[in-house]
């Protein structure tokens, strides 16, 4: 299927609670709507979407709004789809791990480095960093600690001159 | 140990030598590393315990435990939460313990030194260094000579005499 069938569908399907993003192919969703569209993409046997192959997260560098972008493939149907779910800092996301295993890791991964929550997630840690660190580095408005754990962390380049 | 003492030897089989010489041969002679790769420093350490290279033929052969180790190569970059592993492991070493920093990241932070906010800024912060080898990554011939250089270095012990 084509993105614009893809869409058509949704409409029929869900009316109103997708929306595409302005000149991308690539369509948006609000959070209170995503456990509803996710079980569409996944369930409906012309979308079909059974492979979840990356969650990128995003900062859209106002401190306040985060998002996830989500890309799906069909390997029956042999097309794509790219979703995105953006919040306001602090709201949480619906997780889709009970719909493709994929997403526990993402979600986790997500979760060390913007600080992105997901509702429903069995699991949900940090993956990379460890558990007591603080902050979410790759968030725009990030500041790396002068001292973790007693090791200072910037470069001394007190010796370079 | 002084080369010509094998022609000594060779003339009536016997040789007067200081203790220390003799300890410190046979301690340069087996330096049992640590099998210690955290990122692409150890592929390159690998390829030098391979047979093309063979680190073996210096008297250096894996150890996958810290308490049958002489000497830490540190290959790869040390994040903030592998250095304090890093630093108990080599408190697990037993005396005489050496350390071989290998490559940039290890060195001095490498391409992480601005950016990498959960980057140690070398691995000297955490644990004494012998030996540094520089070079993202250095060649399997680098940490040959690393290896070199250490023995070397141990060589200048005195390991008899009472440390001042």
């Amino acid at each position: 299927m084509t993105f614009d069938e893809i869409v058509a569908l949704l409409d029929t399907k869900a009316s109103g609670k997708t929306s595409v993003i302005e000149g991308k192919t690539v369509i948006s969703v609000s959070p209170e709507n995503w456990s509803e569209i996710s079980a569409i993409l996944k369930n409906e046997s012309k979308l079909n979407f059974d492979y979840l192959m990356c969650i990128s997260a995003y900062d859209k560098g106002d401190n306040k709004v985060y998002g996830a972008a989500y890309n799906f493939y069909s390997t029956v149907n042999n097309h794509y789809l790219e979703v995105r779910v953006e919040i306001e800092d602090g709201i949480s996301i619906p997780s889709v791990v009970e719909l493709w295993k994929a997403a526990d890791w993402h979600e986790r991964e997500a979760y060390d480095m913007m600080g992105l929550k997901f509702e429903g997630h069995p699991d949900l840690k940090r993956i990379l960093l460890s558990d007591d660190w603080e902050g979410y580095p790759l968030r725009k408005n990030y500041k790396e600690p002068d001292y973790y754990h007693g090791l200072p962390v910037p470069k001394d380049k007190s010796y370079w001159d | 140990m002084d080369p010509t003492l094998l022609e000594r030897f060779d003339k009536d089989n016997v040789i007067v030598e200081k203790l220390d010489t003799l300890i410190n041969w046979s301690r340069a002679n087996s330096q049992w590393y640590f099998q210690f790769g955290l990122a692409c420093c150890a592929i390159e350490m690998m390829a030098a315990a391979a047979p093309r290279h063979d680190l073996e033929r210096f008297g250096a052969m894996p150890r996958a435990t810290p308490r049958q180790s002489d000497v830490m190569i540190v290959a790869g970059t040390v994040t903030l939460k592998m250095a304090e592993r890093v630093k108990r492991l080599y408190e697990q070493m037993s005396d005489p313990k050496y350390v071989i920093s290998m490559g940039s990241c290890s060195n001095s932070g490498g391409p992480y030194w601005q950016h990498g906010y959960h980057v140690l800024k070398g691995v000297d912060l955490v644990v004494p260094v012998d030996v540094y080898i520089p070079g993202c990554p250095p060649r399997p011939e680098a940490l040959l000579q690393g290896l070199l250089e250490l023995q070397k270095k141990i060589k200048t012990e005195t390991p008899l005499r009472k440390q001042a």
